[in-house]
């Protein structure tokens, strides 16, 4: 596909709760993404979320500043709990959400065919990460845009915007989650609750922090001790994924997935513009007002920096992020994996 | 951790701290009214809360010569201040900076970055703490502000003050 | 319902000669009725076994095994578009499906749909049967009761329902290479470390736990799942396959301990107990199957 230079990519912003919602828009979102307080959203996390209640409030505030609302019901029910998806994707099309973002096939199909009208979007949770994959879901689902894994470099998306008939969206910022999205049991082996059906990674109910006499603090997820950190360390999320751990090949323990970095993508903005992505995702429906708040302002102002032409400010974001580090991740190149 | 004697503690405490010369006879009734126009004003931070509503918080500000104790409960509120040596049980507990917790509570500071950089510290049970911080993060504005404009002009001179303190060197 | 024992796709980086040899056991001794072979977790492994899988695939179907082809679960550069793409040209052998990508090109054509591709509820099993998909190996974290309402469907629509019901589970996927990282390596630069390991990297917890085991792009738990006392409960709720995942094991001897229990030689117990006698290398776990954290092992309600 042929793509105009410079259009406008969309801002997509991250909504854990209705504060977060009207800060996000404030701050200069094009569209939020939130969802429901049940299983049915990839953060069904503790005190996050939104009843129908909130999430009517939230839609009518959002589209009175003409902020998109991007509902995600992007988990995979287990056989006899589908009910509770298809809730949501009624109550969402109910309160006037302008597009669904969805992972499950099963939800997918259900989506179109009920409610055709409504844009739908697939989650970077489906783990479509070639153009046969997304055409598949773009061909069977009427996909309108693909959320990308956060696995690709910028040539490899570059090729896929010509090869594909659906409009682009990347992470930008946030947690560098190592594993392929949609694809990853690990929680579930150490806690009985599982990332892709009940929407949850590191449950913090599973999660404690002890402090022993030399100062060092431990991670532990249920039966595990999956990280430490000594006094003044960085420390990082408690996932199985940015721990440490002892192999044959290593003297001490390191960080056999990925040490604790988010990802910021600022300084790739204009070439990722110019590689045709449509939008552009800020992650952490799990943090604060304060995050979204300092994020969306600056990828706001960088973003129409280099749609004016300039080079986009690297925003002074190294303070929000996990071990107070940042990374290009897969992005500028395949030396990554 | 390092025991430190609750005597270093307030030795360490900054100038700022101490214009709230209050014996905690005095500070109690204050928390008490506090505590109950929050529970009346915010009820939705308590349905954010559910199970976790029955909670006990031990809130550990380091510059300060007590803890607090607070349980989120809007039928049972409390909110304490208890002497360093008599802590009570509690299900969890946040310690850091007095301006880093002031921050968190009113949308100023995020809590998962205070706790990368290890200014916060969590013990006991972390999905309480997760729990209470996404409630009081779904509060608009400040919560300092409504506490302050509740304690009349003497409230506002307190917050302005702490707040002028903590855009200092730290 | 009969139960039928199948055999899945080696995960590990084992050489040539190695799987050539493991095949020729398995298509003498082995009692299981349908084996599933390919390069499943890394591209780069794939040249070192192509030459040698169409003596190993006839090998195979003379002992009267049934081969079905396994795709690739990532598909990200050409070579493994590619690749997905000329396995469903196979004309002589089903193919099992484990990427998203494979779902293009099988539509309209009859194939199965491995543990990689997230079937977790009966109207997936659907919408994918309608496209000509016929058999499902369902995802392994998976609990009893949603397999149950699965395999009902499955019934009624006429397609199978496999469910692993031996060794390390698949537990996630990543783009990077763990393997090559542990040796400081690129995914590009790996000069085959993962051969090292034929039963998988294990890590440790700071502790000292058996925790995860890596395979290149692969995590795999260290536990074995076993459903070995578990065979009635996956007959009664309709399942029809069960497989067996290779590991660096007696696998023969494995298959015979739940030939044995399917056909009702042994009781539950003693299958469990003959096949703790193999002298396992990692202890077994069917938490996933109980809901509960996939690594405990749940004693059986008698």
């Amino acid at each position: 596909m042929n793509r105009p230079a410079k259009k406008r990519p969309e801002l997509v912003c991250p909504a854990g709760t209705p504060a977060a919602l009207r800060t996000a828009v404030e701050a200069g979102a094009d569209a939020v993404y939130c969802g429901f307080q049940n299983a049915t959203n990839a953060r069904n996390f503790p005190g996050l979320n939104f009843t129908p209640d909130e999430m009517a409030g939230a839609i009518a505030h959002a589209h009175a500043a003409g902020t998109r609302v991007l509902l995600a019901v992007n988990t995979f029910p287990p056989a006899g709990k589908f009910g509770l998806w298809q809730e949501a994707v009624d109550l969402g099309a109910e309160l006037g959400v302008d597009a669904f973002i969805l992972a499950d096939i099963g939800v997918a199909d259900y989506a179109a065919r009920v409610h055709p009208g409504i844009r739908r979007h697939l989650s970077v949770q489906a783990a479509a990460s070639s153009p046969e994959a997304i055409r598949y879901f773009v061909e069977e689902f009427g996909i309108r845009r693909v959320v990308l894994p956060r696995i690709l470099t910028v040539g490899e998306i570059r090729a896929l915007a010509d090869e594909i008939p659906c409009e682009i969206e990347t992470f930008i910022f946030g947690n560098h989650g190592l594993m392929i999205e949609g694809r990853c049991s690990l929680t579930n082996y150490v806690t009985g609750l599982s990332t892709n059906m009940d929407g949850v990674c590191s449950p913090a109910a599973e999660v404690r922090y002890d402090t022993g006499v030399d100062g060092c603090v431990s991670t532990r997820l249920g039966p595990h001790i999956i990280d430490r950190f000594a006094p003044g360390e960085q420390a990082g999320y408690p996932t199985i994924c940015k721990g440490r751990y002892f192999a044959p090949a290593r003297g001490e323990a390191y960080y056999a997935f990925e040490e604790p970095v988010s990802l910021n993508l600022a300084p790739l903005l204009p070439e990722l513009i110019a590689a045709g992505v449509d939008a552009f995702k800020i992650e952490g429906r799990q943090r604060s007002r304060a995050y979204v708040r300092a994020v969306v302002a600056a990828f706001r102002k960088a973003i129409d920096a280099t749609l004016a032409g300039g080079r986009p400010e690297l925003a002074e974001l190294v303070a929000l992020t996990e071990g107070q580090r940042q990374t290009e991740g897969a992005a500028r190149t395949k030396r990554w994996r | 951790m390092p025991v430190r004697s609750p005597a270093a503690r307030v030795g360490a405490v900054p100038g700022f701290v101490r214009l709230i010369p209050l014996p905690l006879f005095l500070l109690q009734p204050l928390l008490d009214r506090v505590v109950r126009r929050l529970a009346a004003d915010l009820p939705e931070v308590f349905d954010r809360l559910g199970r976790h509503r029955t909670s006990r918080f031990v809130i550990d500000a380091r510059e300060m010569p007590f803890v607090l104790v607070l349980r989120p409960d809007p039928d049972r509120p409390l909110f304490a201040a208890c002497p360093r040596h008599r802590e009570p049980e509690h299900e969890a507990r946040v310690e850091g900076r007095f301006l880093d917790l002031l921050g968190l509570v009113d949308g100023d500071r995020d809590g998962d970055a205070l706790f990368f950089s290890r200014d916060l510290q969590i013990t006991g049970d972390t999905e309480a703490v997760v729990c209470l911080r996404n409630a009081l993060d779904d509060v608009d504005g400040s919560i300092a502000e409504r506490v302050a404009a509740m304690l009349g002009p003497p409230g506002r001179l307190a917050l302005s003050v702490l707040r002028r303190a903590g855009t200092g060197p730290r | 319902m009969a139960l039928a024992l199948t055999l899945g796709p080696i995960p590990y980086h084992w050489s040539a000669e190695e799987k050539r040899d493991f095949y020729a056991r398995i298509a003498d001794e082995a009692p299981v009725e349908v084996v599933y072979v390919g390069e499943v977790i890394c591209s780069k492994r794939s040249p070192f076994f192509d030459r040698e899988l169409p003596e190993v695939i006839e090998r195979l179907e003379r002992a009267g095994k049934k081969v079905v082809l396994a795709s690739l679960a990532e598909v990200i550069l050409k070579r493994e578009r590619a690749m997905t793409a000329a396995l469903i040209e196979s004309p002589d052998h089903e193919i099992e499906i484990n990427n998203n990508a494979g779902l293009f090109h099988a539509r309209g054509r009859q194939h199965r749909i491995g543990p990689l591709i997230n079937v977790y509820n009966e109207h997936t099993l659907r919408f994918l049967a309608a496209r000509g998909a016929t058999h499902f190996t369902l995802p392994a974290e998976l609990p009893r009761e949603a397999v149950a309402v699965l395999a009902a469907a499955a019934r009624d629509i006429g397609v199978g329902i496999e469910v692993q019901v031996f060794g390390r589970a698949s537990l996630a996927l990543s783009a990077r290479c763990y393997h090559a990282r542990a040796y400081g390596r690129s995914k590009d630069n790996c000069q085959f470390v993962c051969e090292e390991h034929p039963d998988g990297m294990p890590l440790k917890t700071l502790a000292g736990a058996d925790f995860l085991v890596i395979n290149g792009i692969q995590t795999l738990s260290a536990g074995y799942v076993s459903l070995v006392d578990r065979i009635d409960e996956l007959r009664a709720i309709g399942v029809g396959h069960c497989r067996l995942m290779p590991q660096r094991i007696d696998m023969v001897g494995v298959a015979a301990v739940f030939a044995q229990r399917i056909g009702g030689a042994i009781g539950p117990d003693e299958a469990a107990a003959r096949l703790l006698a193999l002298d396992l290398p990692a202890p077994l776990a069917n938490g996933f199957w109980h809901g509960v954290a996939g690594e405990r092992r749940v004693a059986a309600v008698p």
